[in-house]
């Protein structure tokens, strides 16, 4: 048996050099490179299925990279041995003053940004010295939207299919342009501003379905994700995540793993009457999509209110993951994360799809560093919790039961109305919030930007009016043990163990980029971008840009064959609202206690929204 | 004269005296009707072209301005209809700021008070027919105390939030160098 594993072993670090060798076409790679990545303690590690994550083309079309959502670039052009000298090629002011979570796009050439609030799109032309624009479009959406919007009016990205390109804006409407001319194709409102819903998130475009989910969780809106004809945009099927099964499309199809999520309309009976009609559930942050398995992956958003005490029982389907038909939406699995949450700890972190070893063969698991501070491995076949270990410090939890999937509950920080909790660990924000991990399929390792903050958290009675917010406590959050208020971590998914980890002052709330060339990006809330080694975490190259990053890094090859790397500074989001937002830190409660923690970020960056690109000199 | 009597005069017009000297407690419960619409459309601190002066303050603001009976109905309204969920204690977060010297929209009583009423463009609900004049009134009152304008002995001394806040008699307030954040 030691043989047969050892054999394995063998063939598996030959295999990972193998491809490392075959796809080393670029002489200015170093030699080096290959056999240092097959060192990695753990190997044959984690892959990304092949299905949904094809062949790097040089493009950058969609947010997660690819339909497995890895956030990894092939191109090596850049190395550990040559990152020092990486060097500013162009730069475009967005012209924004709010929180910037969108990355740029690049297709053939032209690069993309949507921007937040007022959701402008521009076109540059990266075939011209210094990108100049192309075009811009201005979809003009309601102002009041800004009203609504829980965490700073942000965009979380654009996407590229068949000669469009596809966004929400903050008033809750999905436009798709033409690539080219800038001219809009249709457009199609689905979101309702007077109900307190908005759309922040980036759609994922599959099988000719363009899909998307609202934000809302803290206004009292009921929580959906649907999916838009792309080419006409007519609306092709729309689940909830709460209510009737006949509305979250739940029928014979419906197989989840544990006997909880298992009967008649338990989107209606898990909740007091009719408080599922306000109770959240919403769709903000990631889908993923396995083109074999034909299924769309998506986690849904925290009940409301966030006082738990108005809302006893399991409250279905919140806070946990959907397996979903693309075609016809009907859902497959569901897994519910944190049942009856307590802490706002939304569900809709990124869902890695990834094959890990498994006895002789592979299972086709998903990889979740979640919002409760658990790291997940779960089968996207079933739905069924293979692992869930903390990936930072946790007291709110004492564990998760992998006979039922749910997390063991610590009674000592339970909310009650009128009490104040206090050192409950992670907060509201998570160990880990919206910003997605990168996922190297040369080192096996999930790379998570993510936070190290509790908080205080006292509950109270919310009044639900419709366009107001639906929340009902008082939350003061700092930083957890350490001191510092964020991290970047190396995660070995298959061993389930830290590999390293980089601490950071400010919570970490910038996306995370790996690239072949054995390097990974990320941006700091007081402006510094950030280059690593992917194997060692060691610091390689930093720049500091003129506001704090948390936008999506990405690499691209331009059209002069040279790999350029891209990422947009703008601060602000729900941990900057202290800045975008020019809050007043006196009051600790303020940006629904984040401000708290957030006191001194004034002081170390300002506002404004900026692209920087990359590239080492000629 | 007995003593006793002495005694209770002395505490009476102690009482008198107090009151007299100060009208921040005073109650209008049973004051002279006023009409019952806020100031419709008061505008922002702009210029006033013809003239040098802003319209002059309504003149129900005196009855609720700097008047702890009203602040204080203020504050439980501010609670009560999800004031704090966006402009959380006076912080802000989805909503701007409330206790900075910062004033979007003028920080007069009765422009708060129209702000209220009306709403704003940029995101602030209008609450016209949700609320009584009177009740929009008490809570532009407290909106304004946040800032710290009105006087310290007017203002609550407890906080409203469970966890983490300070009293609004001990938050500190800088002077301010806000040309249009005057007291009025």
């Amino acid at each position: 048996m030691r043989r047969v594993a050892t054999a394995l072993t063998a063939i598996g670090i030959l295999g990972a050099a193998g491809v490392l060798l075959s796809c080393n076409k670029n002489p200015t790679a170093p030699k080096s490179t290959p056999q240092t990545y097959a060192q990695i303690p753990g190997a044959p590690h984690a892959l990304p299925p092949p299905s949904a994550s094809p062949p790097d083309d040089g493009n950058w079309v969609m947010p997660g990279k690819d339909y497995a959502s890895t956030r990894f670039s092939a191109l090596k052009q850049v190395t550990p041995a040559n990152v020092g000298k990486l060097a500013l090629a162009f730069t475009f002011s967005t012209a924004t003053q709010t929180g910037f979570e969108a990355p740029p796009l690049v297709v053939n050439g032209t690069m993309y940004i949507i921007t937040p609030f007022p959701n402008y799109l521009y076109a540059l032309d990266l075939t011209k010295p210094g990108a100049p624009a192309k075009w811009t479009f201005k979809p003009k959406p309601a102002a009041a939207a800004q009203g609504v919007a829980c965490c700073d009016v942000v965009n979380r990205g654009a996407v590229y299919d068949a000669g469009k390109i596809f966004f929400n804006t903050l008033d809750g409407q999905t436009f798709a342009i033409d690539a080219n001319s800038g001219q809009m194709v249709w457009r199609t409102q689905l979101g309702d501003i007077q109900k307190g819903e908005t759309i922040t998130m980036a759609p994922l475009v599959a099988g000719g379905k363009v899909l998307f989910g609202n934000s809302g969780g803290e206004m009292g809106v009921r929580g959906w994700i649907a999916a838009l004809d792309e080419g006409s945009g007519k609306i092709a099927w729309k689940a909830y995540n709460t209510g009737p099964d006949k509305d979250v499309l739940i029928g014979p199809d419906f197989h989840p793993f544990y006997a909880s999520d298992r009967g008649a309309d338990l989107g209606v009976k898990s909740w007091p009457p009719n408080a599922w009609q306000i109770g959240g559930g919403n769709v903000w942050g990631w889908i993923s999509y396995d083109p074999e398995l034909h299924m769309i992956y998506y986690g849904t958003g925290n009940p409301g209110p966030w006082n738990p005490d108005q809302r006893p029982g399991d409250n279905k389907w919140t806070t946990g993951v959907f397996a979903r038909d693309l075609d016809t939406g009907k859902a497959r699995w569901f897994y519910q994360t944190t049942p009856h949450d307590l802490f706002d700890h939304d569900d809709i972190n990124e869902i890695i799809l990834a094959d890990i070893p498994w006895g002789n063969g592979r299972r086709p698991v998903m990889l979740r560093p979640a919002r409760d501070g658990f790291f997940y491995v779960i089968d996207r076949r079933s739905g069924q919790v293979l692992s869930a270990t903390p990936y930072g410090y946790v007291n709110a939890y004492k564990g998760v039961d992998l006979r039922t999937g749910r997390p063991v509950p610590n009674k000592e920080k339970d909310p009650k109305v009128g009490r104040v909790v206090r050192d409950i660990c992670p907060a509201s924000p998570g160990l880990k919030d919206w910003n997605p991990s990168a996922f190297s399929p040369i080192t096996g390792l999930v790379y998570i930007p993510h936070n190290n903050l509790c908080m205080d958290f006292g509950a109270a009675e919310a009044n639900y009016i419709s366009g107001t917010p639906y929340v009902g406590s008082d939350v003061k959050m700092y930083a957890g043990p350490g001191g510092n208020r964020g991290a970047f971590t190396a995660w070995d998914p298959v061993n389930r163990r830290k590999v390293w980890e980089i601490k950071e002052d400010l919570p970490v709330w910038s996306p995370a980029l790996a690239t072949a060339g054995g390097l990974v990006f990320y941006g700091t809330m007081d402006g510094w971008f950030k280059a690593v080694d992917a194997r060692t975490g060691k610091l390689l190259w930093q720049f500091k840009a003129g506001s704090g990053i948390i936008g999506q890094p990405i690499s691209y090859r331009g059209p002069d064959g040279r790999q350029y790397i891209a990422v947009i500074a703008g601060v602000g989001g729900w941990a900057g609202a202290v800045v975008s937002a020019q809050m007043d830190t006196r009051d600790p409660t303020g940006a629904l206690g984040f401000a708290n923690a957030m006191k001194d970020l004034p002081t170390k960056t300002t506002a404004g929204g900026m692209l920087y690109v990359f590239t080492l000199p000629r | 004269m007995s003593s006793r009597f002495r005694v209770s005069l002395l505490v009476l017009g102690a009482a008198a005296l107090t009151l007299t000297a100060c009208d921040r407690e005073e109650h209008h419960s049973r004051a002279k009707p006023v009409g019952e619409t806020v100031p419709a459309g008061m505008s922002p601190p702009t210029i006033f072209p013809g003239s040098s002066n802003p319209p002059a303050l309504d003149y129900r603001a005196k009855l609720y301005d700097n008047n702890a009976n009203a602040i204080a109905r203020g504050q439980q309204l501010y609670t009560q209809m999800n004031c704090v969920g966006c402009h959380s204690h006076g912080g802000g977060g989805m909503g701007p700021p409330l206790m900075d010297d910062q004033w979007r929209y003028g920080g007069r009583i009765d422009q708060i008070a129209t702000t209220i009423t009306e709403g704003r463009p940029n995101g602030m609900p209008s609450w016209r027919g949700k609320l009584t004049e009177d009740q929009i009134w008490q809570l532009a009152a407290y909106v304004r105390s946040l800032s710290g304008l009105p006087s310290k002995d007017a203002v609550s001394s407890r906080s409203e939030s469970m966890s983490a806040g300070t009293p609004q008699s001990l938050t500190p307030h800088p002077e301010t160098n806000n040309s249009d954040a005057v007291p009025q």
